[in-house]
């Protein structure tokens, strides 16, 4: 094209030029309004939209504390594991992969049919709380529609042994019985989270903050001595086996230091197989159950009187050919003696000599003594549901109420209630408070008696152990002894049982200076057979005994000679 | 004037390149702690499985059945047991 072609220049209107300005300007406002929006006004909303794209906020896990025993042996230990879900209508795999999955698994070819079946659901658990070596191959399968999620599962290697105590987790890993519960908030950890950047291959690159710092929960170390609790619960399922019992129950107090060593109960459930649990085996029984407790609780009685001298322990007591009537009922004894010294009434366990001592003591002072060695209120060990017992108001008792509660009827003690008023005379007339942790110094215990009419009742309990007295089976080699046998009915719609015994037996070693109590609770053994308590409890308290000590590397302090024992049915026979 | 302003460009363009491999750096060390933390936690797990096991095979029960059964081990007769005092200054 030529400038000569070119046509002549026409001078345009200028309205033209000056709207091509106005709406270049207006675009430009339009523009700066935009940009003005977007940064002033929605700012926020979109700072959190880009951030969205890098930063993640993450769940930081805390793991529960572990329980442990005082020599640091595992007793509860939780472990991660994964559970494996699916959604049965995703789930493309050939029969080959199927059949792979489901010997991994542990599950029938046709149970697993049926699962993946459910395809109207659309989160169907295949297996739940598998160990992480199995999910790692679940995982190598590569299943489309089968997903892992992490949980925690809490072990107990002890088993049944300890299960009362230690209790047990539920599924969302938080306490429901025993320990577990009791000290939910330190075991317990509380789960952290904080925000981070990712890179595109969502790597980690930076902590921005932590918003919440996990928590793991605290370790916690019991009293617990798990060889002693092992030997514990071992006798007492034998003796429950073998006298074909209802329950037992058995609890050492290391008489130092206030220290449970051990806490069996019998039933008892695996902690870890919790499929088929009835109520029985759940519970406590050591701590949550109260019972009268018989002949077990003379030595409080006695105690008692000689602290207020009214008795010595070479005071004769007529004790009537075992009978003494009070207000139209009539207590027996099982042996018909004229007249006992008070140390023979703790020796052969006479109810009426208890019941005569009893009788000439203050109804105020009887309660106050049961009271300040802790019955009638909580042992407050920290223990879910412990038994207070049933000690009643002393204005309300009559006179053979007061008789009776001097062989321990009418009154009702947990067995640790029990095991913790003998510290009592273990310890010269303190009694120590107990506790489920572990303490490394000894405990300050808080006087009830005097030192004196705590050793003058520990004799008494040495000659129970006697071969004259009821309960020789509770003698070790090596060890003096001391202790107490209960026979006590059981009570039944308002009245008591004519075949239905609690056999006891309670005791401390060694007697010159007593380190360990442990006192065995043996309910409704088969009468058929025995069901005293120097025959049923007290071998029990001596293999447990004899155990414990030499685990403590206690000092004998009795010569080591091979022990007499009664032949069958010579023992002194206790009044029930 | 102006060549002090070349030297400050200079300057400026060496703490640009400094704050830059700094924050590389960072980056990546947070990424190794990131990781040995996360070791540190798997070998926490495995602890506590390893204590599990000890304590399952260690079972006074089983340790009792497998030195009476298998080994022919019996409790000595006390009578044969010498106890020695532990030297007063002693620790255990």
């Amino acid at each position: 094209m030529s400038f000569a072609a070119a046509p002549a220049l026409v001078r345009l209107p200028v309205w033209r030029a000056r709207f091509v300005l106005v709406v270049f300007l207006g675009a430009f406002a339009v523009l700066v309004a935009r940009s003005v929006y977007l940064q002033a006004m929605k700012t926020e909303f979109l700072q959190e939209k880009g951030e969205a794209r890098y930063s993640r906020v993450l769940e930081v896990p805390a793991t529960r504390g572990r329980v442990l025993d005082r020599n640091g042996e595992a007793l509860a230990v939780s472990t991660p594991v994964k559970s494996i879900w699916m959604i049965p209508a995703d789930v493309e795999a050939s029969a080959e992969t199927k059949r792979r999955l489901a010997r991994l698994l542990g599950l029938d070819a046709r149970e697993l049919a049926k699962k993946l079946a459910e395809t109207d659901h659309d989160f169907v658990y295949l297996k739940r709380q598998v160990s992480p070596d199995t999910a790692q191959k679940v995982d190598a399968l590569g299943i489309p529609g089968v997903y892992q999620q992490p949980e925690y599962r809490r072990y107990y290697p002890g088993g049944e042994v300890a299960a009362h105590l230690i209790g047990f987790t539920g599924v969302d890993d938080a306490g429901q019985e025993g320990i577990e519960l009791a000290y939910q908030s330190s075991l317990g950890g509380k789960p952290g989270s904080r925000r981070v950047i990712k890179d595109r291959l969502g790597r980690i690159v930076e902590d921005v903050e932590s918003i919440r710092a996990a928590q793991d929960g605290k370790d916690l170390t019991l009293s617990i001595d798990s060889k002693i609790q092992s030997l514990a619960y071992g006798a007492l399922s034998d003796a429950v086996a073998s006298h074909r019992a209802k329950a037992g129950a058995i609890v050492a107090l290391d008489v130092r230091t206030g220290e449970v060593l051990a806490l069996a109960n019998v039933p008892s459930y695996n902690p870890n197989n919790r499929s088929r649990l009835t109520g029985a085996q759940l519970r406590n029984r050591a701590l949550t159950d109260s019972f009268e407790p018989g002949s077990t609780l003379k030595p409080f009685t006695i105690a008692l009187a000689l602290e207020l001298g009214r008795i010595s322990p070479t005071t004769l007591l007529q004790t009537g050919a075992g009978k003494l009537a009070i207000g139209g009922y009539t207590i027996h004894d099982a042996h018909k003696e004229d007249a006992l010294t008070v140390a023979q009434v703790i020796e052969v366990s006479s109810n009426v000599g208890a019941a005569k001592i009893a009788l000439e003591l203050p109804r105020e002072q009887m309660w106050e003594m049961f009271s300040r060695v802790g019955f009638g209120a909580p042992p407050a060990l920290g223990f879910p549901g412990e038994s207070a017992g049933k000690l009643r108001p002393w204005k309300t008792w009559r006179p053979i109420e007061q008789a009776t509660m001097a062989y321990g009827h009418g009154i009702a003690v947990s067995l640790m209630q029990l095991a913790h008023a003998y510290t009592v005379f273990a310890r010269d007339g303190e009694l120590v408070p107990l506790t489920l942790l572990r303490a490394d110094a000894p405990a300050h215990g808080v006087r009830v008696i005097s030192a004196q009419t705590a050793r003058e009742v520990r004799k008494m309990l040495e000659l129970a152990v006697q071969p004259s007295g009821t309960g020789p089976r509770a003698r070790i080699m090596g060890w003096r002894v001391a202790g107490k046998t209960g026979t006590a009915h059981k009570q039944e719609n308002g009245g008591y049982a004519a075949d239905k015994y609690v056999s006891s037996f309670v005791g401390f070693a060694p007697a010159s200076a007593p380190r360990i109590v442990i006192a065995v609770m043996i309910d409704e053994p088969d009468v058929r057979r025995d069901y005293y308590g120097g025959l049923v409890a007290a071998p029990v308290f001596a293999q447990v005994m004899k155990g414990a000590l030499r685990m403590l590397d206690v000092p004998h302090d009795a010569p080591l000679e091979p022990l007499e024992m009664p032949g069958e049915g010579d023992e002194a026979k206790e009044g029930t | 004037m102006a060549k002090l302003n070349l030297l400050l460009l200079l300057v400026l363009v060496v703490c640009a390149l400094g704050l830059v491999t700094s924050q590389h750096k960072a980056r990546t060390l947070f990424s190794e702690l990131e990781h040995e933390e996360q070791r540190a936690r798997q070998l926490d797990v495995e602890f506590g499985q390893l204590q599990l096991e000890a304590s399952t095979w260690g079972l006074l029960s089983r340790v009792d059945k497998i030195a009476r059964e298998k080994l022919g081990m019996h409790v000595p007769d006390p009578r044969r047991v010498v106890l020695v005092t532990r030297p007063a200054g002693a620790t255990k």
